[in-house]
């Protein structure tokens, strides 16, 4: 069978500075997962639930089966393996049987000859739904009807809680948390639910082998658990999937989980023909999970100079109706909920619950970002109260090597807190536009609402930071393949999803470096050409890509000297020093660290509000951040500014609204993604000190802008309006009438 | 229906249906995937290209209006195997990361440049506020603007 699918850029990057697939994507050339073509393709269609919580009494499919151009429609009873799946659980069925647990779950696929043929057909198949009343108050979801009575996350070495619904729950505790301050102060926060919104929707292209085989191309994050996932479903030994990498328009976390892996494949199987499938935006936005709403108690006491004596912290997560990785979402939360700060009495109860809400799992920042909004707001309320400079009481209880995290790890590796405190206070703020100006440069901007009378001005600052790599004992490794040719060429595989931040330039650095030679090309990955590469998530994959190709490289370099020649072929796999399991009732380590590394972020930021509309604009950013080495100054650069707009995100317009588990925005029209009016300059100051566990000394870097930076611009709100603000996203309502 | 067009600079025809759009006809029809799909809306600006000269998210014309009409894509931008300034500069500053959203934002860019050549950093800003990058944060592609500017 003729395919038209294009390999990923093979090409030589000029310098370090040009990304090696910048020319394709901006000549259009470059093939992403929608882009995909195959002679005698059909197009596949999802029946979604329209109820968040329901019994499915019958599907009838034989209406739609004889529609024009239909090849074939499947539900559950089409499902040859095992019905369901997950990224950590198998607890998410395939196609629904019985149950629907969220609103856009997954009853039926359909493929066709032409995609409108498709749309109808998926209309025409006809559900009957018993609507059960939904599960969407996560604080009483351990009080309601179970959803998954068989307890998917039990067994998993979690601390036993009974009720119903838990996904996880997990206790940190740490000193004597009892122990009073001088001064106290409390808050409570909530976080709403944000969406990844990568551009490019879910999408991707089965092919049958003709031998009861399949290659999937698809985007996502993890090639190799993909077709962990999806061959048992299919009922075929891993080998007969082949998963391979298709142009992926970004992913934030949301491409962690599968989307239509599965159900193209089973379409394809069924026709024996290519079957392509493309999310429209709307479908998007429940075709892959969120970040986790989030319910946060905090109480901060310290002594009246201003030294955290302990910190008591009740999280709550809203993990909808499947678990995805709430079970390490909530433990992440929990890990890094007090911020970068040593305080030796500590209580974290963190819970993560099943509703029927909408899936929640991996999203930038990873149970970071509502953490630090938190708890960077009670370092302000403590400041305040204690009549300190903000900037002085996180550096006088900032955490440094040496001192211990709340599970009881001491940090050891880099962790250049008060540096980076330090250098983002010093960076110069702008000097306070005069009026009147142009109304581009006003709070509503072009929508020319106001001349600016009712502007007031504030400077916020904060401090955030979270792990680098897998954490609690997952054994995490990172394979590479390396051919050096006789004419001095070399060949590199490895299976790390470009997923956008530019890991492919990372892998062809190295191997030149290492290699000596420019001569080097990478081929495309695949699951059918080398071992798994493990997931382009938590800020891992360049630290992982390149502990792989260097060592790749080194072998295959010694192999070649070792035989006096000729052509070599030399797979490594890497692994990042070994982490283990807290303890299920304390939340402290146990036979060794939980966490491989930290990076911490600093920001400060110039934000204006219209106090009479309510309306915001954010002046400026200016960030200091632990980068460990940079490999790639402008790439770093651009995952800074990146994540700091996703941050500025969700602390002013990004959510996801539901009513009832219904969701009421799918769209990008009603639900607003940061545009070049919204986004201001960030000055970015790498502070650069070596990582000792990792190779070059480098650290991940995406993650860290994200969870500092909403709660940087809300600190400047607050300063701009004296209000608490303390949900996010900010809402027109909690700015106006001072 | 059949419409006969002409695509960065070629004579071509398509047959479409009554209800789709000139995005689907580039993409599906006509072998031209540059212009993106990413909202179906006109929201954010991935699908951009110039009709008779004009920008226009291609999401919300219909293939049957650009019968007769001229149409440039991404793919019509780079001229003798010369990227076109515009493109040159993305490269050069680091304004692709996902690379989603570029196709849209170079056409955007390239319209901006010709009604304005030396635009400000406002200017900039409000001219291409219709396009949503979700990786660069804008930061970047704003340089890249700029550099193409001063060329």
């Amino acid at each position: 069978m003729s395919v038209a699918v294009r390999t990923l850029p093979r090409g030589r990057a000029e310098t370090t500075t040009r990304r090696a697939d910048a020319v394709p994507k901006v000549t259009g050339e470059f093939a992403y997962s929608s882009d995909l073509q195959a002679a005698g393709m059909l197009w596949g269609r999802t029946v979604r639930s329209p109820h968040p919580h329901a019994r499915i009494l019958e599907i009838d499919v034989s209406r739609a089966l004889a529609m024009p151009g239909v090849h074939a429609v499947l539900t559950y009873e089409d499902v040859p393996g095992r019905k369901t799946y997950g990224l950590d659980f198998p607890d998410q069925p395939v196609l629904a049987g019985d149950r629907v647990r969220y609103f856009g779950e997954p009853v039926a696929i359909v493929a066709a000859e032409e995609p409108e043929q498709a749309r109808r057909a998926a209309a025409a198949v006809r559900v009957e739904y018993e609507p059960l009343p939904p599960v969407t108050d996560p604080e009483r979801a351990t009080e309601s009807e179970p959803l998954h009575p068989d307890r998917p996350t039990m067994g998993h070495g979690f601390r036993d809680d009974p009720r119903p619904n838990v996904i996880r729950s997990l206790v940190i505790r740490r000193g004597d948390p009892d122990v009073e301050g001088e001064v106290t102060v409390r808050g409570y926060y909530e976080v709403g639910q944000q969406d990844q919104a990568f551009l490019g929707p879910e999408s991707g292209l089965a092919i049958p082998d003709g031998e009861g085989g399949v290659d999937i191309h698809v985007a996502t994050q993890w090639l190799h658990v993909d077709r962990d996932q999806v061959a048992p479903c299919l009922d075929l030994p891993p080998e007969m999937v082949r998963v391979h990498l298709a142009g992926v328009g970004g992913a934030f976390g949301g491409r962690e989980d599968l989307s239509i892996q599965i159900h193209a494949a089973l379409l394809a199987l069924r026709t024996g023909r290519p079957v392509k499938m493309v999310y429209t935006r709307e479908e998007s936005f429940v075709g892959h999970v969120h970040r986790h709403p989030a319910r946060i108690w905090a109480e901060h006491r310290a002594t009246r100079t201003g030294k955290l004596v302990a910190v008591r912290m009740r999280i709550l997560l809203d993990g909808g109706a499947y678990a995805s990785s709430s079970a390490a979402v909530i433990s992440n939360a929990c890990s890094f909920a007090l911020g970068p700060y040593a305080v030796d009495n500590v209580l974290i109860d963190g819970l993560a619950v099943y509703t029927n809400n909408p899936p929640c799992g991996a999203m930038r920042g990873f149970g970071a970002v509502q953490s630090c909004f938190a708890a960077e707001a009670q370092m302000d309320r403590l400041a305040a109260a204690l009549g300190v400079d903000p900037v002085e009481l996180r550096l006088e209880n900032a955490l440094e090597p040496g001192d211990r995290l709340p599970t009881g790890q001491v940090v050891t590796g880099s962790l250049p807190t008060r540096e980076v405190i330090r250098r983002a206070a010093a960076l110069p703020v702008p000097e306070p536009e005069e009026l009147p100006r142009d109304a581009i440069r006003l709070p509503g901007g072009a929508g020319n609402t106001t001349r600016g009378e009712g502007v007031r001005r504030g400077v916020g600052f904060a401090v955030g930071f979270k792990n680098i790599c897998y954490s609690e004992g997952f054994d995490d490794s990172c394979a590479a393949r390396v051919r050096l040719r006789d004419d001095g060429s070399a060949e590199v595989h490895c299976a790390a999803a470009e997923v956008g931040q530019g890991v492919t330039d990372v892998i062809l650095q190295v191997a030149r470096r290492e290699l000596g030679t420019d001569e080097v090309f990478l081929a495309s990955s695949s699951t059918a050409q080398v071992g798994s590469a493990g997931s382009a998530s938590a800020s891992r994959m360049t630290w992982m890509a390149a502990g792989a190709v260097q060592a790749a490289c080194r072998a295959a370099l010694e192999q070649r000297e070792r035989r006096g020649g000729g052509e070599v072929d030399v797979e490594r796999v890497y692994r990042h020093p070994r982490t283990f399991p807290l303890d299920p009732e304390t939340g402290q380590v146990t036979d060794g660290d939980a966490h491989v590394a930290l990076a911490v972020a600093a920001m400060r930021v110039v934000a204006e509000v219209d106090v009479e509309l309510g309306l915001t604009r954010v002046v400026w950013i200016g960030t200091a951040q632990d980068v460990g080495r940079a490999l790639n100054r402008i790439a770093v650069e651009g995952q800074i500014e990146g994540g700091t707009a996703q941050g500025l995100g969700l602390a002013l317009m990004e959510e996801i609204q539901t009513r009832e588990g219904v969701i009421a925005n799918a769209s990008f029209t009603d639900y607003l993604i940061p545009t070049f009016l919204d986004m201001p300059r960030v000055v970015s100051e790498l502070v650069e000190e070596p990582e000792p566990a990792a190779p070059y000394g480098l650290k991940g870097v995406g993650e860290p802008p994200t969870v500092v930076s909403t709660a940087a611009i809300v600190a400047a709100l607050r300063d701009a309006t004296g209000r608490e603000l303390t949900r996010v996203p900010v809402r027109l309502d909690d700015l106006v009438g001072l | 229906m059949r419409i006969e067009l002409t695509v960065n600079g070629e004579r071509r025809e398509a047959d479409v249906w009554a209800g789709e759009s000139l995005l689907t006809a580039l993409r599906d029809r006509l072998g031209l995937p540059g212009s993106k799909n990413a909202c179906e809306q006109g929201e954010c600006g991935s699908c951009s290209v110039l009709l008779d000269g004009r920008l226009v998210c291609s999401c919300l014309v219909l293939a049957a209006q650009a019968h007769a009409h001229e149409v440039v894509t991404v793919e019509g931008l780079a001229a003798g195997g010369e990227l076109h300034p515009v493109q040159e500069a993305f490269v050069e500053t680091g304004a692709v990361q996902c690379g989603f959203c570029t196709p849209g934002f170079v056409v955007a860019a390239v319209d901006l440049l010709r009604r304005v050549p030396d635009p400000s950093e406002d200017e900039i800003r409000e001219a291409l506020s219709g396009n949503l990058c979700r990786c660069t944060g804008y930061q970047k592609i704003l340089e890249a603007v700029r550099l193409a500017a001063g060329r």
